[in-house]
C-alpha cells in the first residue's frame, strides 16, 4: 500500500532517505535545500531511522564525510545547493574518483554574485564535468523517485559513480505537492543490500583508498570513469524500468511529449518543463505540431538517444536554466549541438537562457519560444544559433505581441 | 601501483585502489635521494634510534644491531642522522653523486 501525502519537494527528499536507510549522512544546512537535512534530522532524532548524522562544520567537510564513510563500506548520502555545492566541488572530484557510490539531493539555485537564494541551474552545471552522474528532476513525486532510483544506479557494479539528484530550489524544494510515497518495505527490497566491493573496514583484506597516481597511471583511471559514464545509460534506463515494473512509475533518460509527429520543440531540464507541457497542450488543440522533450540525465548526456529522439524536426529550441558566459551558449544547448552533429540533416537549433535567480518563466514566455519556432521552421527567419535571454526586460520575443501561432 | 608490466584500464583496479596490501615495498623510492646516509658502524651503540624515525623504514636492522640502509627506499630526508646521539654522530649525509662515485650504491 503507498501512501499518498502533500509535502514540499525537500521534505519528499527526506522521506527517500529515511526509507533508504544509509548508513551516514554527513551535512550542512544551505537554503534551499535546508529542509531536505532538518527533516532528516528529526527522523534520527525520534529514533524512526537508524542513520549516523553527522552535522559538520561545512559543506567541503560533509562530502569528505561522505567519501570517509562510503570507502569504509557504508551508503552515504547528504544534501546541498548553491555555494554549498560549490564549497564541495574539490571533494565531488575525489568522490567520483574514487568510485564511491554517494548519494545527493541538491536543491538547485543560483550562484553569488550578486547574492540570490532562488532557483536555476548554475550550482550544478557547475558541477558536470565532476564525474558525477546527474538526473533532474521535475517535480517532488520525481525527487522521491529518482533518489530511490539513484541508489541503484550508483552502486550497479558497471557504474560506482556517485548520483546528484536535481530540483529546482524554492520551485519544486519548497511548492507543497502530492507525493505518493511507498512502504519501507518496499523501498528496502529496491535498493537491495549495498555491498562494496572493497570496504575500507574489511580488515582481512586490506585495500588503500587514494594512492598518489602519477603520469604512468592517470590516465587509465580517467578512462574507466568515461567508461563507467558509457555504461551509465543503459542502467539508468533498466533501474527507471524496473522502477515502473514495480510501482507503475516509468523513468528514462529523457521524457517526450507529443514528439513523435512534431515539427518544432524545446528541450528543457526541470520544473520549466511542467509549464512546457501545458504550453504543448494548448497549441496541440491549436493544430500546431508542438512537441517537447524533458531531459532527465544531463550526466551521463545521452547524445545519440537524443539525437535519434530529434533528427525529425524542423527547429529546437534548447532552454537553460544557466549560462555558460564566453561559451557559444548554455551548457544544455553546447551539448544538444555536439549531439547532433553527426546528423545528416539537422534540425535548426536555438538557445535561451531562462530562468536566472529565480526569475518566473511564465506560459506566455514558452509561446513566444514555439512561435519563433515555427517562423524558423517556415524559412521567415534564419537560424540564427545566438544564446539569447528569455524574460530579460529587453527581450526582443517577449516584446513580440502573443498572437496566435 | 607497481609491477613490471604496466596495466591497461581495463585491468586495474576501479578508483586507482590498491589491493595488495605493502606493496610499498616494490616501488623504489630511492633514486629521489641527493643525500645519503652513511653509517660509521664502529661507532654506532645501536640505541635503534634512527631506526625509531626513519619514516621509510630504511634502517636495515639484524639481530637487534643495526647493519646499514635500505638504498633503494631511503629518500635521504637526514632524520636519521638528526636524531642519532650528539656524543655519537655516527651517521652523516654526503652527497649522493659523492657517494656513489667513492663506493657504488650499496655500503
Amino acid at each position: 500500500m503507498s501512501r499518498v501525502v502533500a509535502l514540499t519537494g525537500n521534505q519528499a527528499a527526506a522521506e527517500a532517505m529515511r526509507q533508504i536507510r544509509p548508513e551516514v549522512c554527513a551535512a550542512y544546512p544551505i537554503t534551499p535545500s535546508t529542509q531536505v537535512m532538518e527533516t532528516f534530522a528529526q527522523f534520527v532524532a525520534d529514533g524512526i531511522v537508524d542513520t549516523e548524522l553527522i552535522t559538520v562544520e561545512s559543506e567541503h567537510s560533509a562530502m569528505s564525510a561522505c567519501v570517509g564513510a562510503a570507502a569504509a563500506g557504508g551508503r552515504a548520502m547528504t544534501a546541498t545547493s548553491s555555494q554549498g555545492l560549490a564549497l564541495m566541488h574539490e571533494v565531488l572530484y575525489v568522490t567520483s574518483g574514487l568510485r564511491l557510490p554517494v548519494v545527493m539531493a541538491v536543491a538547485t539555485r543560483a550562484l553569488s554574485a550578486p547574492i540570490n537564494i532562488h532557483g536555476d541551474h548554475s550550482d550544478t552545471m557547475g558541477s558536470r564535468d565532476a564525474g558525477w552522474i546527474q538526473l533532474y528532476a521535475e517535480d517532488g513525486q520525481e525527487v522521491y523517485d529518482s533518489l530511490l532510483q539513484a541508489v541503484r544506479i550508483a552502486e550497479h557494479p558497471q557504474v560506482l559513480l556517485p548520483v546528484m539528484v536535481c530540483f529546482d530550489g524554492f520551485t519544486t524544494s519548497h511548492t507543497i505537492e502530492r507525493v505518493q510515497f511507498l512502504e519501507d518495505a518496499e523501498v528496502q527490497a529496491f535498493v537491495g543490500e549495498y555491498r562494496p566491493a572493497h570496504p575500507l573496514l574489511d580488515l582481512k583484506r586490506p585495500v588503500t583508498y587514494g594512492p598518489l597516481v602519477l603520469p604512468d597511471y592517470f590516465t587509465e583511471i580517467k578512462r574507466q570513469q568515461r567508461e563507467a559514464m558509457s555504461q551509465a545509460p543503459r542502467v539508468i534506463q533498466e533501474v527507471g524500468k524496473a522502477f515502473g515494473d514495480r510501482f507503475g512509475r516509468f523513468y528514462g533518460l529523457f521524457e517526450a511529449s507529443h514528439l513523435d509527429d512534431a515539427q518544432v520543440a524545446i528541450l528543457i531540464m526541470g520544473s520549466a518543463a511542467g509549464t512546457a507541457r501545458g504550453v504543448v497542450e494548448g497549441l496541440r488543440q491549436e493544430g500546431v505540431k508542438a512537441g517537447l522533450l524533458k531531459l532527465r540525465a544531463f550526466r551521463p548526456f545521452p547524445a545519440e538517444e537524443l539525437a535519434a529522439a530529434l533528427a525529425h524536426l524542423q527547429a529546437v529550441a534548447v532552454l537553460d536554466r544557466a549560462d555558460s558566459p564566453g561559451s557559444p551558449g548554455g551548457p544544455l544547448f553546447t551539448d544538444l549541438r555536439a549531439a547532433l552533429d553527426g546528423l545528416q540533416a539537422r534540425p535548426a537549433v536555438l538557445n535561451y537562457v531562462y530562468g536566472l535567480g529565480g526569475r518566473d518563466i511564465l506560459p506566455e514566455d514558452i509561446r513566444r519560444v514555439y512561435q519563433r519556432l515555427l517562423r524558423v521552421a517556415a524559412g521567415e527567419e534564419g537560424d540564427t544559433a545566438v544564446c539569447e535571454y528569455l524574460t530579460l526586460r529587453e527581450d526582443p520575443i517577449r516584446l513580440a505581441p502573443v498572437g496566435g501561432a | 601501483m607497481s609491477g613490471d608490466a604496466k596495466r591497461g584500464w581495463r585491468d586495474l583496479p576501479l578508483g586507482a585502489l590498491i589491493l595488495d596490501a605493502g606493496n610499498a615495498e616494490g616501488y623504489s623510492t630511492g633514486d629521489w635521494r641527493t643525500l645519503r646516509p652513511v653509517i660509521d658502524l664502529q661507532k654506532c651503540t645501536h640505541c635503534m634510534l634512527c631506526w625509531f624515525f626513519c619514516p621509510d623504514s630504511s634502517i636495515l636492522v639484524q639481530e637487534r644491531r643495526v647493519v646499514g640502509v635500505d638504498l633503494e627506499h631511503c629518500k635521504g630526508c637526514g632524520i636519521c642522522a638528526a636524531v642519532c646521539p650528539v656524543k655519537i654522530r655516527a651517521i652523516s649525509m654526503v652527497e649522493e653523486a659523492e657517494a656513489v662515485r667513492a663506493g657504488g650504491d650499496r655500503e
